[in-house]
């Protein structure tokens, strides 16, 4: 019963991407986006190199700009609508509710950045790239967006406003791309201790999708990532019951 | 018997404004409760904190014996609820939405075919099943909304102004639907038109304030009037004058005051008060008779339900 209702929210949250034009307008222009960003700025014929690194390299900045405008709906138009009254005196549990949500909206990214292929099949064609490498990279670009999702989703949970949603999402996932960022850590490299350096850097997407994008899996990378995202969506459900108190 | 919905001590906080201030109530099986009261009264807020979308700040609700703040599940299982202004998903159709709600319920294959099937023939949505909610006229809406709160067959259906904005005749189907499901079930039903709570409601609840200030049958909330059973009579001009007249009223055991009201073409009219709400139209009409008065009009009030509920919310 608990995983069959998880089941029904997720296949009702994922179709309301392609019921209306969110879906293909985040899709088209994500696409496009990867694409300037891959063979424009990031050089991919001048490096003459069989690898994804340009494309790979500029996700998180596609995310700091998307992923806000892609989870800002999820509780926010709820609450506008008062469908939230609705979803939440069903017989579903709270966490159900927040983890269909986001599964669905983390799918939906999946499809997104699964039809990225074409990029995977020009590299092969023009070279022998590290496939495993290629892997890796997609996987560090998912388990990332997952995070920057769950800190949007639980943003969103916070306002009925989806302006102010989007606007404080994006600054929140900045400071976690930031974070790991040469002006940042220079700042504080100047009088901080080192452990204090080190422990900003490691808050940061950067740092740890860097690894995992240049093909180096390592499990503390992949926990990094993972329990970022449970904290948000912790945070997602703890937002609803607070906000359901008064 | 148990009472289906046991309302205990409920009190709900806002920051410093006590929305609901300690209501307690019980409501049984076939019972239909119209809950009153102004805009802000805290009807809303008290059906939130029963289907367990809001917790109270104190006090407890108990359906069908579980407690809404321990089983939620349990409690929203057994209800169906109509928000406030039947909020629905926009982009989806009433027959994916029908759909997922039947699904969220727990009903799968044929069986949920036939619940979608019989839900939308009893509120009559077949004509729009495919076309977006958010294109649907505020009537069908409220009929999806409808639609999805009772579904599941629920043994208790709470309602937030079911037929606010809806025309007279969807106002009456809506009655209809709500009068035949009567007896089987719970229904709490929130309304600002009184008319409503004479045609379906058994019982009634003024809410002012946060507190309940008056609970019973619709005609027992009318006997509360000062008008119950004070009578009307109207006179045409005859032997007795005015003076007259009005000594002889304000004489009988019976009337406890008389008011003068304006007459046209030197009529003489008058509301006449009883003591403590005791008939006197056989003591008026005796009166009349031995006078020889003529009368033109002589009719005993029931007292409505605005002037009840103006009286004790204002």
């Amino acid at each position: 019963m608990k995983g069959s209702n998880l089941w029904v929210l997720f296949k009702r949250e994922l179709s309301a991407y392609f019921a209306t034009p969110i879906a293909y307008v985040f899709i088209v222009i994500f696409l496009f986006l990867s694409g300037i960003f891959t063979f424009y700025l990031g050089g991919f014929f001048a490096r003459g190199q069989a690898d994804l690194l340009p494309f790979f390299s500029f996700h998180p900045w596609l995310y700091l700009f998307l992923i806000p405008a892609l989870a800002m709906r999820l509780w926010a138009e709820e609450r506008k609508s008062g469908s939230i009254e609705l979803l939440l005196t069903l017989p579903v549990t709270v966490s159900q509710a927040v983890m269909g949500k986001f599964l669905a909206a983390w799918a939906f990214t999946a499809i997104a950045l699964s039809l990225t292929f074409p990029v995977w099949i020009t590299v092969n064609y023009l070279g022998e790239p590290d496939n495993g490498v290629i892997l890796a990279g997609y996987l560090g670009s998912l388990l990332m967006a997952g995070a920057a999702l769950a800190i949007g989703a639980s943003i969103s949970a916070l306002t009925k406003n989806q302006v102010i949603a989007f606007v404080v999402s994006l600054v929140v996932t900045l400071v976690f791309i930031l974070s790991g960022f040469p002006l940042v850590l220079d700042f504080f490299s100047g009088w901080a201790p080192q452990a204090v350096v080190d422990a900003i850097a490691s808050f940061s997407f950067l740092t740890h999708f860097d690894a995992i994008s240049k093909g180096v899996i390592d499990v503390r990378d992949i926990i990094y990532f993972l329990s970022l995202t449970a904290f948000w969506l912790f945070a997602n459900i703890t937002f609803l019951e607070m906000k359901k108190a008064d | 018997m148990q009472a289906m919905i046991k309302i205990d001590r409920l009190r709900k906080d806002f920051g410093r404004f006590t929305a609901v201030d300690d209501i307690s109530f019980e409501v049984n099986q076939g019972e239909v409760l119209g809950f009153l009261g102004p805009n802000g009264a805290g009807k809303s807020t008290t059906m939130k904190m029963i289907t367990g979308y809001l917790p109270p700040s104190s006090g407890s609700v108990t359906v069908a014996g579980y407690d809404v703040a321990e089983h939620p599940l349990e409690v929203k299982r057994r209800i169906g609820y109509l928000p406030e202004g039947a909020p629905a998903y926009p982009d989806m159709t009433p027959a994916d939405f029908l759909d997922f709600i039947a699904e969220v319920r727990g009903f799968r294959g044929k069986e949920k075919q036939r619940r979608v099937q019989d839900t939308v023939r009893q509120v009559s949505l077949e004509d729009v099943l495919h076309q977006p909610i958010d294109t649907l006229s505020k009537g069908f809406k409220r009929r999806v909304g409808l639609a999805q709160a009772i579904l599941h067959d629920p043994q208790v259906l709470i309602m937030d102004e079911p037929t606010d904005g809806l025309d007279p005749n969807q106002k009456h189907e809506v009655r209809t639907l709500i009068g035949n499901m009567a007896r089987e079930k719970v229904i709490i039903l929130s309304t600002h038109i009184l008319e409503e709570v004479h045609a379906v409601c058994s019982r009634a609840i003024i809410i002012a304030r946060g507190r309940i200030v008056a609970d019973g049958t619709p005609e027992e909330l009318e006997a509360k009037s000062q008008w119950h059973n004070s009578v009307t009579l109207t006179l045409s001009p005859g032997k007795d004058s005015p003076e007259q007249v009005r000594e002889q009223l304000e004489a009988m055991p019976g009337v406890a005051r008389l008011e003068t009201l304006p007459g046209h073409d030197n009529r003489l009219r008058y509301q006449l008060y009883p003591h403590a709400a005791r008939p006197i139209l056989a003591d008026v009409s005796r009166m009349v008779h031995e006078r020889q008065w003529e009368v033109e009009e002589m009719r005993q009030n029931q007292g409505r339900l605005d002037d009840v509920f103006r009286a004790i919310t204002a």
